[in-house]
């Protein structure tokens, strides 16, 4: 560990870039210049961390006091770079692609957008660099009220139900979570994360049980754990850009980076497990996965669909997290990365279907594929990635999963977590089969969108396939993720 | 610089005369002279926490007579973390006025600067007094001057300040009655000395029967539900610049009192163990939460709707007051100051608002755009309410929750929870508005922005409420914990 300011520059550069969009708001080729410049140099710092992190030197910084013995720091360590790398690296494709959909739909309220936008990746570098409970939960609440003028952005009633919803869900997930981290302030004195856990049995089952508690509740909200989901199928009227980056990245992976966080580094595994939270968490996964899987069937809205289907991927992931073997971690925290770049795909493809045809329903596909052969080509990739066909990325993060619950000795989980796959197929395949398969009522009209939202789709979906032929590609997330394990375990 | 704590309200007394001389003479001098002191108070009081911060409490005897013969002012941890906020806050209010005061009151200005020094002087003497009949002469300062500005007002003002004073005075008048039958068995009023005499008489029924008609009577002042009735009107009718400088100030004063009582005269452990006034009183908040939070949502004034979450808001005072731990105290202590920045700012902007005539929240439609500033500090604002980090109104919940979970009592950090999503449904309604329904019925040239007299203060109001979120650690650290620690929290 070295001391650096770096951490908290990469957390300020988009706040700072925030401000900036609006002093700007009535130029809007400078104020998108600002938003880029922003993403570029948050990955690129960010990037630049990466050898120290590697060879076991975690940049850090302690701030000031935020309550007696809690310090807002900052720390950079493998399991916060592999989030804080795929956010960054995405938020740069989004932004590019965000400034293609906003201006082909025309949307209004466009500072407010990227405004909302870059506190968002502030907020949630914040979170990816916590070095203790505390700050982790600041940056945690941030993010959640800097997301919702993006649910809103529609201003309709519908929008601003949806609105109100995210708020009652993940308020409420807040709250607990703000009781679960001052229960564990108040009785071990203590808040810094430490591999393995800083929480022993000494505290007394019935702390832990309380602690473990609040903590899966709270986070459950934003993880969209069965049946603390609802705020996110219907928080799919945001712009798609948003959908895709905050409620398929940051957002609801904010939850599940808490629970890596929470069970790796506050409980330990073994603690975990030994106070029986392990296996119920386990159990609602593995409900929350069967479930999404099979209501994903119902929907026509495409993003529904692929809201439903973040569902049951988040809870995979969780379950990563729940596993005594180091592989389930493996798996989990790559899973993290890899739906990411192969959900981001689908959903930009989507907003690109939307912005360049308006069809945001599944039953208007038909022939789609021969109108936007490079949207619906790297449709079909980000579908096969993550219904894990190998050799893409979600299958490296899917088999390293499926081998955590073999070691664990966990037969239903594991039988569960493959019928998801074969459910995943059932409920994406028709997408594909209509836009490729069927006839289109239009005929020969070509129909791409433009090329600010082609190149980004089709470079994450070029990721989701080089990832899984080489997962150390470019931001070594393998060898970030086996570095944290062996911390952790 | 044992005098500071004579200073303080000497200061304002002599500026109210001033300001009332001058302004009598010449109706234009009153303000300047007002802002004067009231800026030369909150000097002399940041100079006074510099002095505790250095060289501990620091104690005055009033004409040399030494207590617990003559009158004691005691500057402590406490007093001076409350006599910043009494006046900081009256400081800000006061240059806050000038516009308002000048459309509102007119003629009758002639009088209102005087009557918010006295105020200040009032609050301030409550704060640093050390004697508890002195406590009562300053109480009454501030309430007659207070029940006389609200009623300065235009339309039912007057009656809201005569319900006001009808409870007040019988909040006051218990709480004398209490200090009287105190001074019956000990035979002192100085509190540091009632304090060391009171555990051998801890079964005395008159010590019990003064407990509960003090609480009682500062539960009025300090409207704990359900003794709140006259907040409501008195808060929503008072001209803009009065409901600014009363909201944040009277009810969290008369906290104080109470928490100072607590403290310095009888103890935790008497009030909480032997006689279960806290606990009764955590109750009365847990309720005063969720009641004062729905009856918020229900109004549509927003004036009114500030008014009923002060309910709330006091209430959860009154809620750590009640947990009968020091973290729990410190929460209380804590949220003195931050409900008292964040009501003074929000009060400030429904003044500013209803200066342009905003006065229901469906008035506000689209002004997210028309009013930038004031709009943005309105949301810093709500969003400290809701209990957003890392502004203020956060830290004083993280605080209480803690207290919560240290005493084991789930029913109140329940309370909390629910409470906060609560107060997020009220101001959110109020957010929203203000930001989207772009195609509000609404004459754009009327609007103007806030003059800087009031914008200025507004904003600082804004900063105050982050800078002292981020800071807070450094007041719990140096000022509250020190004061919490000084009480006897379990029997030996």
């Amino acid at each position: 560990m070295f001391d650096s300011y770096l951490p908290l520059i990469v957390v300020l550069v988009p706040l700072i870039a925030s401000g900036l969009i609006v002093i700007c708001s009535r130029l809007p080729n400078l104020r998108e210049g600002w938003t880029i410049l922003a993403s570029l140099l948050m990955f690129g710092m960010t990037f630049s961390m990466l050898p120290d992190v590697i060879s076991g030197n975690y940049p850090a910084v302690t701030l000031f006091e935020l309550s007696p013995g809690a310090a807002l720091a900052l720390k950079v360590d493998p399991l916060g770079i592999i989030f804080a790398i795929s956010a960054s690296f995405l938020w740069i494709i989004t932004s590019f692609y965000s400034i293609g959909y906003v201006r082909s739909l025309g949307l209004h309220h466009q500072t407010r957008y990227f405004t909302s936008f870059a506190v968002c990746l502030g907020a949630t570098m914040g979170l990816a660099f916590s070095a203790n409970l505390l700050t982790f939960l600041i940056f945690y609440e941030l993010l959640t009220i800097a997301a919702y003028p993006l649910v809103i952005h529609e201003e309709t009633p519908e929008a601003m139900g949806a609105g109100r919803k995210y708020l009652a869900y993940l308020l409420t997930g807040g709250l607990l979570l703000t009781a679960a981290v001052a229960a564990t302030y108040i009785w071990t004195g203590d808040l810094s994360f430490a591999p393995g856990g800083f929480l022993d049995a000494t505290l007394g089952q019935g702390k832990l049980i309380v602690i473990a508690t609040l903590f899966v509740v709270g986070l459950g909200f934003k993880a969209a754990l069965m049946p603390l989901h609802g705020w996110l199928p219907t928080a799919m009227v945001a712009p798609t850009p948003v959908s895709g980056l905050l409620h398929a990245v940051a957002v609801v992976k904010a939850g599940v980076f808490g629970f890596f966080r929470i069970i790796g580094f506050v409980f330990g595994p073994t603690l975990f497990h030994d106070i029986g939270a392990g296996t119920i968490l386990g159990i609602v996964c593995g409900v929350t996965i069967i479930l999404a899987s099979l209501l994903a069937f119902r929907q026509d809205k495409i993003k529904r669909r692929l809201a439903y289907s973040t569902i049951a991927h988040l809870a995979c992931m969780v379950l990563g997290a729940v596993l005594l073997a180091p592989e389930g971690w493996l798996g989990g925290s790559l899973e993290i990365v890899f739906h990411a770049m192969s959900k981001i795909t689908l959903f930009l493809c989507a907003g690109a279907i939307m912005a360049s045809t308006g069809i945001d329903r599944i039953s208007d596909m038909n022939g789609l594929g021969h109108r936007m052969p490079v949207t619906m080509g790297a449709f079909t990739i980000g579908v096969l990635s993550l219904s894990g066909l190998p050799p893409l990325a979600g299958f490296v993060s899917k088999w390293f999963l499926g081998a955590g619950m073999v070691l664990d000795g966990e037969p239903v989980l594991l039988a569960i977590f493959l019928i998801s796959h074969l459910l995943s197929v059932g409920y994406f395949a028709p997408m594909v089969y209509r836009s490729f398969f069927l006839p289109s009522p239009h005929p020969g009209k070509f129909s791409e969108a433009s090329l600010l939202m082609v190149v980004p789709l089709s470079l994450t979906a070029i990721l989701s396939a080089l990832l899984g032929l080489a997962p150390d590609l470019i931001f070594n997330f393998y060898t970030l993720a086996t570095e944290m394990i062996a911390g952790v375990f | 610089m044992e005098q500071i704590p004579v200073l303080i309200p000497l200061c304002l007394i002599l500026a109210a005369l001033v300001s009332f001389l001058l302004g009598t003479w010449r109706r234009a001098l009153a303000y300047p002279v007002a802002s004067l002191g009231a800026g030369l108070s909150f000097a002399i009081a940041l100079w006074g926490l510099i002095t505790v911060l250095n060289n501990g409490p620091q104690h005055y005897y009033l004409g040399g007579w030494v207590a617990p013969i003559g009158i004691e002012y005691v500057l402590d941890h406490l007093s001076a973390f409350m006599i910043i906020l009494v006046t900081g806050i009256g400081l800000l209010c006061i240059i806050y006025s000038l516009r308002p005061v000048q459309t509102e009151l007119g003629e009758r200005s002639v009088f209102t600067y005087p009557l918010m020094l006295l105020l200040l002087a009032g609050l301030s003497g409550i704060v640093l007094t050390g004697d508890l009949f002195n406590l009562y002469v300053f109480l009454e300062i501030a309430s007659i001057s207070a029940y006389a500005l609200i009623g300065s007002g235009d339309g039912r003002a007057p009656v809201a300040a005569l319900r006001y004073l009808i409870m007040g005075t019988l909040g006051a008048s218990c709480y004398l009655i209490g200090v009287g039958f105190i001074y019956s068995v000990t035979g002192s009023l100085n509190m540091s000395d009632v304090a060391s005499l009171l555990p051998g008489l801890y079964q005395s029924r008159l010590i019990i029967g003064a407990v509960a008609l003090m609480v009682i009577g500062l539960g009025l002042k300090m409207a704990i539900f359900p003794l709140h009735l006259w907040l409501p009107d008195a808060y929503t009718y008072a001209p803009s610049a009065i409901s600014a400088l009363i909201a944040p100030l009277m009810t969290k004063v008369a906290a104080y009192i109470l928490i100072r009582l607590l403290i310095s005269v009888f103890s935790p452990h008497y009030l909480g163990d032997v006689l279960s006034v806290t606990p009764i009183l955590g109750i009365l908040g847990a309720i005063g939460i969720i009641a004062g939070s729905i009856m918020a949502i229900a109004q549509r004034n927003l004036k009114r709707m500030l008014a009923y979450s002060s309910v709330a808001q006091i209430s959860y005072i009154a809620l750590g007051i009640g947990l009968g731990n020091p973290i729990g105290l410190v929460g209380a202590m804590l949220h003195i100051m931050n409900h008292a920045v964040m009501k003074g700012s929000l009060f400030q902007i429904a003044g500013a608002l209803q200066l342009q005539g905003l006065v229901e929240v469906n008035d506000l439609a689209g002004m997210g755009r028309k009013l930038p500033y004031t709009m943005g500090a309105f949301t810093v604002a709500a969003l400290s309410m809701v209990g957003i980090p890392p502004a203020c109104g956060f830290f004083s919940k993280w605080y209480l929750a803690a207290g919560c979970i240290e005493a084991g009592n789930w029913v109140f950090l329940s309370a909390l929870i629910i409470g906060s999503l609560l107060t997020a449904v009220y101001f959110f309604r109020v957010l929203e508005k203000v930001y989207t329904s772009p195609d509000a019925p609404q004459v754009t040239s009327r609007y103007s922005r806030p003059c800087l007299s009031m914008l200025i203060p507004i904003l600082i109001m804004a900063i105050a409420i982050i800078g002292l979120g981020l800071a807070n650690s450094f007041i719990v650290e140096y000022l509250l914990e020190p004061a919490a620690s000084t009480a006897i929290w379990s029997g030996r």
